[in-house]
């Protein structure tokens, strides 16, 4: 049907475009590993949301914020390094949702089916992805300063932990809007990939951030009208076209320095 | 006191239990410029940021009323992650170009940086370019931590005349970090040698004698009597 495929890929550009705004702000590393547990927490969600027959974001979003909370509380108890509480809640992520989930319905949880999205929950989607963007708009310069140096940015007055708690928020809708998309296990992708191919090429911070929202939002686009005529998964195909991106700016740029 | 710009009375401080500075009561006139002396780990850089208002502590830390204060950082070890020009970097603080512009002629930028890449400056230009950061909105006080750390030594004293300058200039009162014996004789009026706790304070002449530094240094000092 042509007006699925035209919800499909509306909402899919605005999702690709906004994950990727938000995710130039994943400056410093602790921000990037963030996303990486919190796309997988969301798994559990997803499954009971398709056992359940609710959508797909919503059961993410709860498991999202959950997830957010128990990686800062163990953080704080464990003083562990992200890397290990990542590969913990990664793995826990999955494994609860195996359990709840027969294995043939895994699929759309892990990587997701934008090719679904009715008609009101794509308007539904495209207004919390224009109030994301307007918040991030907001906030987007304390949060810079904030990766460049907290104690900076404190003595700018900024209230850092209100930011972050802020940022965090917006990640957590961020992932489970993308858990319909492009699943739990490919989310950080969208959010880390087209940042990291507008970094590799832009010189300011508005090539950075409008190059990240114009990549992403285009990767969406060719990941969906590649799945209209191939029949893979939407999402893996989003992703796999971020990366050939990225590849080719790491060529680019390594011409533009041989010159 | 009319001109008592900083009062800090009983200043103590403690890090996720450990106790890191105790027992500081010192004074700040305006126009002072106080160099805070000792080895690594006493507490130089915590100290600074008390002072600032970002550390949790006890005891009294008191500012002249609606004061401002510019804070120069040590480093900015996230800076090169992102792609910032240096207008981008004044932007963050919303100046007008007119005041980033004259701010950097005023920090002694001739040519045209702004479209300069932040990752891309010398030490010695990230450095003025700090300092000209923390002039947006005309603090009446800067913070100063370490202003040497990793310039080459034309740079270096490019950096302490540059400060005593702007301190003419802006009528500054400035809080000095270093490790630098020579600046402190050189710049300061004001001197304070810490070791977690207060070991002296006073003027530079009066109070770093062979004795005090021994107390502050321990080892170190003894290692470069020595060798000279």
């Amino acid at each position: 049907m042509i007006s699925q495929f035209f919800i499909s890929l509306i909402t899919g550009i605005f999702i690709g475009g906004v994950a990727a705004y938000l995710g130039t702000l994943m400056l410093s590393k602790r921000m990037t590993l963030m996303v990486d547990p919190l796309g997988h927490l969301a798994l559990p969600g997803a499954a009971l949301a398709l056992i359940y027959g609710f959508n797909l974001a919503l059961g993410a979003f709860p498991f999202v914020v959950l997830g957010m909370i128990l990686i800062w509380f163990l953080e704080i108890k464990t003083k562990l390094p992200t890397e290990a509480l990542t590969a913990i809640v990664f793995s826990s992520g999955v494994a609860i949702s195996f359990l709840l989930l027969p294995i043939e319905q895994a699929e759309l949880a892990l990587v997701g089916d934008v090719s679904q999205i009715g008609f009101y929950e794509g308007i539904i989607s495209i207004l919390i992805i224009i109030f994301v963007f307007w918040v991030i708009r907001r906030i987007y310069s304390k949060m810079v300063l904030i990766n460049v140096s907290e104690d900076l940015a404190k003595s700018e007055g900024i209230n850092v932990e209100k930011y972050n708690f802020i940022y965090l928020f917006l990640i957590a809708i961020i992932v489970a809007l993308g858990v319909k998309m492009v699943g739990g296990l490919l989310t950080a992708a969208l959010v880390a990939i087209p940042a990291s191919t507008a970094r590799n090429l832009s010189k300011n911070l508005s090539q950075y951030t409008l190059g990240a929202i114009i990549l992403g939002a285009a990767s969406s686009f060719v990941g969906i009208l590649l799945f209209q005529i191939t029949k893979f998964p939407a999402g893996p195909l989003i992703i796999i076209t971020n990366a050939l991106i990225f590849l080719l700016s790491i060529v680019f740029k390594n011409k533009e320095k041989s010159f | 006191m009319e001109n008592l710009i900083l009062k800090v009375k009983d200043l103590q401080v403690e890090l996720e239990g450990e106790r890191i500075l105790e027992g500081l009561s010192f004074e700040l006139k305006e126009g002072d410029i106080l160099t805070i002396l000792g080895p690594n780990g006493a507490g130089k850089t915590v100290l600074l940021k008390t002072l600032l208002g970002i550390l949790p502590k006890k005891g009294e830390v008191v500012w002249k009323k609606n004061i401002k204060i510019g804070y120069v950082p040590q480093r900015l070890p996230f800076i090169k992650d992102v792609p910032l020009s240096v207008k981008d970097f004044f932007e963050l603080k919303k100046v007008s170009e007119a005041e980033r512009e004259s701010i950097l002629k005023s920090v002694g930028f001739q040519e045209n940086i702004s479209k300069k890449k932040m990752g891309e400056l010398s030490s010695g230009q990230f450095q003025r370019l700090l300092i000209a950061w923390s002039l947006i909105g005309n603090p009446q006080v800067l913070l100063f931590d370490e202003p040497t750390t990793g310039i080459d030594i034309r740079g270096e004293e490019t950096i302490y005349s540059l400060l005593t300058r702007l301190k003419k200039e802006r009528n500054l009162t400035i809080l000095l970090v270093t490790h630098d014996l020579s600046v402190v004789f050189k710049l300061s009026n004001y001197v304070i040698c810490l070791n977690r706790g207060m070991i002296c304070q006073g003027s530079p002449k009066e109070v770093l004698t062979p004795e005090s530094l021994q107390k502050i240094y321990g080892q170190e000092i003894k290692y470069y009597q020595h060798n000279d």
